[in-house]
């Protein structure tokens, strides 16, 4: 069984990936000014709710009840989905899920094999998790995209860069010149109207012509086997209603106990992903109705990782997650640099604690590190996940990992890490070393500044100023003043 | 007690009466408290006059202050990291030291934080009660400088006289995990002479993050050009805050940029008094 998430295996550590991202000033600007938009319209539509914190609360406690019965409610949920209609398969990992999305794809495939197999895809940012997109191309299926920013990355070639605006990093000019290339209108203008008219266009061909969609699911409920996709265009409706065939792929920790939970996350979703009081369009759907919508449901439950997070009662946080990427908006180190950096389908502060435990730390041990800690995720967060808490956490498993190899031990990191533990046990050996840092900065001093300090401290001035380390401490005046007040 | 005239407020200040304006010119001397100082090791090291202020500040209202000699570190720089073993005896350390502590003042939000937001959790991994014990009995007497001052003494105006244009930057860590917002704010303008003007978008990481700032020295510096310019913008003269870190981080950009805009922790504007020494201004 192999676990992975997206390409982030191969991923750059993030702060390499982070120093190319920087360079690019179209796209941090891009990123500044969506991330700015989304966060002031989030901060207005909470503000004007009395119970937020009532209902961060609730949808913590939920979630937290959920992953602790998860066993129970996974169970509930299939044979509900069952008995209305639906056929539910379950995927241990990407691969699993891959193959049973392409062999049902391949069961309800007209059979003339003149015409190439395509399905229609929406909402589905855990097919993306499984790299769904490449193994259906591989088997010979044609994927579209037809969430409007889904389908820009993928006309342009690109990867999603966020979690609810997958193409937040495109202006429209960038996304005008894609569907020229992609769409053939050379004429195409950048005003919105235009631009979402080509799309619709271009959608609405395939919506009528494809027999066959694949979705993804905000919340599965067990007590009525009910699935449900939120969204603002109108483009999932179609999706949902519109083909003969629909397969689900949804993530394990998506489900909720009852069809009453929902009214806790259909206040706090959207408002905290997209600013609004609710989603333009809130599909539900149980089993198959006949004559109305898709006559064959499949939903297909993704573990890929997460079984594994629910043994320890931090990182079984993580699952609570309802993917409305508040965080990412709030973060000011995605602020800089974008979705992209951290190397998986999952960025911002969620995707740095995400992408390490889905997968393997091995893979993703810079993701922890990528944040100050400052605590404006959490801060933001509708299901309350302590996200900084969550960073520390993973922190220590890199470090204690790193400990057990020579060359972690024998890392610059560690070794300055351990002596200053050991300095700081001993207040004399600390005083000798506040004593020797003030000798040796001598040699790196200009004009009263260090500007050019080696070692670690290198990353320090190579952007910053540094005032030398004075030549009293604090506990030196004490000591003084004491011995003075002694000998008056 | 004492009667005293409105006007001779300030001396009074100075002599470590503490106005109380809400009961006309009576003024009244606090209950003098033994105050532990954890001074912090960074500020011990590189910023010793914050303690030197914080020590004649608390002093001057009458309080008597207390340094135990063996204080270091408090963990964070080692629990931030991922070295959790190694923040265990810091933690322990600073537990002994304090334990019999009246009240503890901390001139670093960010140090409090560390102590509120992970002590108890570093207790519980350790499976030691006792620790978590401790722990539990002397968190509700630390106290981080501003908050000694509003919360604990119940004071907002010191007395201070500091005649410049600040700016205040509020630290992620105090105001996220410890929720102090309107503390500081109140106790700047009640300063004399002091004229301080709101930082634009001030709840933004400075991009400071303790190590982070060298592990990810480039996003940090992103994070701090935003800053800057924030500050620049402002024209104010001095940049405050209740963490030296974080003022660190925001010189070290300005003074890089030739920009002579002063970084000031707060507890050196709040010791300024007009015509008497402490007051670096």
């Amino acid at each position: 069984m192999s676990i992975r998430v997206g390409k982030a295996a191969k991923a750059p550590a993030f702060p390499i990936a982070a120093h190319k991202a920087l360079e690019n000033n179209q796209l941090r600007a891009n990123v500044r000014r969506a991330t700015t938009t989304i966060r002031n319209k989030r901060a207005l539509r909470v503000e004007e709710m009395p119970d937020w914190e009532a209902l961060r609360s609730a949808g913590a406690a939920i979630k937290q009840h959920t992953l602790a019965h998860l066993d129970h409610y996974l169970e509930e949920f299939v044979a509900n989905c069952e008995r209305a209609g639906g056929k539910v398969h379950w995927a241990r990992d990407a691969d699993e899920a891959n193959s049973i999305a392409i062999n049902l794809i391949r069961t309800y495939a007209p059979k003339d094999s003149t015409t190439p197999v395509e399905v229609i895809k929406v909402k589905t940012m855990t097919s993306d998790e499984i790299q769904m997109n490449h193994a259906l191309e591989a088997a010979g299926i044609t994927p579209i995209e037809t969430d409007l920013a889904d389908m820009i990355v993928q006309l342009g070639h690109d990867e999603p860069s966020h979690i609810v605006v997958p193409a937040l990093h495109k202006n429209r000019t960038e996304i005008r010149d894609i569907f020229r290339a992609s769409m053939n209108k050379p004429e195409l203008t950048d005003q919105p109207e235009d631009l979402t008219s080509a799309a619709r266009k271009y959608l609405r061909e395939r919506f009528l012509r494809t027999k066959i969609a694949v979705s993804g699911a905000n919340f599965a409920i067990a007590d009525t086997g009910t699935v449900c996709v939120v969204e603002s265009e109108g483009n999932g409706r179609m999706c949902l209603t519109l083909p003969e065939v629909l397969i689900t792929l949804v993530g394990i920790e998506k489900v909720i106990p009852s069809f009453g939970d929902l009214e806790v996350y259909l206040q706090t979703l959207p408002r905290s992903a997209t600013g609004e009081r609710m989603n333009p369009y809130n599909s539900l759907w149980t089993g198959v109705t006949p004559g109305d919508g898709p006559q064959h449901f499949h939903v297909i439950l993704l573990d890929n990782g997460r079984t594994k997070l629910l043994e320890d009662e931090m990182e079984r946080e993580t699952l609570q997650c309802i993917r409305c990427a508040a965080c990412l908006n709030a973060c000011p180190v995605y602020r800089e640099t974008g979705g992209h950096a951290y190397g998986s389908i999952y960025s911002g502060p969620i995707g740095a604690i995400l992408s390490p435990q889905l997968q393997s730390l091995e893979h993703s041990r810079s993701l922890p590190y990528a944040s100050t800690l400052c605590g404006a995720c959490y801060e933001v967060c509708p299901v309350k996940i302590n996200i900084p808490e969550v960073l520390i956490h993973l922190r220590g498993r890199v470090v204690r990992e790193d400990q057990k190899t020579l060359k972690g031990k024998l890392g610059v990191e560690n070794i300055a890490m351990q002596a200053a533990a050991t300095i700081f046990r001993n207040e004399r050996r600390y005083e000798a070393s506040q004593r020797l840092a003030r000798i040796g900065q001598l040699a790196f001093e200009r004009k009263g500044m260090l500007t050019n300090l080696p070692g670690m401290a290198g990353g320090w001035t190579a952007t910053r100023d540094l005032k030398p380390i004075p030549s009293h401490s604090f506990r030196d005046w004490w000591k003084s003043r004491k011995k003075k007040g002694a000998s008056n | 007690m004492w009667l005293i005239p409105s006007e001779c407020e300030p001396r009074a200040v100075r002599f470590g009466i503490q106005p109380d304006r809400s009961s006309g010119y009576f003024l009244r001397r606090p209950t003098p408290l033994r105050i532990a100082l954890f001074v912090a090791c960074y500020n011990d090291t590189l910023f010793p006059q914050t303690g030197v202020a914080v020590t004649e500040l608390l002093e001057r209202l009458g309080h008597t202050v207390e340094f135990p000699l063996a204080q270091t570190c408090c963990g964070q720089m080692h629990y931030n990291t991922g070295y959790h073993g190694e923040a265990v005896p810091l933690v322990r350390r600073f537990v002994e030291l304090f334990r019999d502590a009246e009240t503890v003042c901390v001139p670093s939000a960010s140090c409090v934080a560390m102590m509120r937001e992970h002590y108890e959790l570093i207790a519980r991994n350790e499976d030691d009660p006792a620790l978590l014990a401790e722990v539990q009995a002397l968190l509700p007497r630390v106290f981080e400088f501003s908050e000694l001052l509003t919360k604990k003494l119940k004071v907002t105006d010191v007395g201070a006289h500091f005649p410049h244009s600040v700016t205040y930057h509020p630290s992620c860590h105090s105001l996220r995990m410890l929720n102090i917002r309107e503390e500081p704010l109140t106790l700047l303008r009640a300063v004399d002479g002091l004229n301080l003007i709101e930082l634009p978008n001030r709840e933004q990481c400075c991009g400071f993050g303790g190590t982070f700032a060298v592990k990810n020295m480039d996003v940090s510096t992103a994070m701090l050009a935003e800053k800057k310019a924030c500050v620049i913008e402002t024209k104010a003269e001095v940049v405050t805050s209740l963490d030296n870190s974080c003022l660190m981080q925001i010189y070290g950009g300005l003074h890089r940029d030739g920009s002579n805009v002063r970084t000031v922790h707060i507890a050196e504007i709040l010791n300024s008094v007009k015509g008497l020494a402490g007051g670096n201004a």
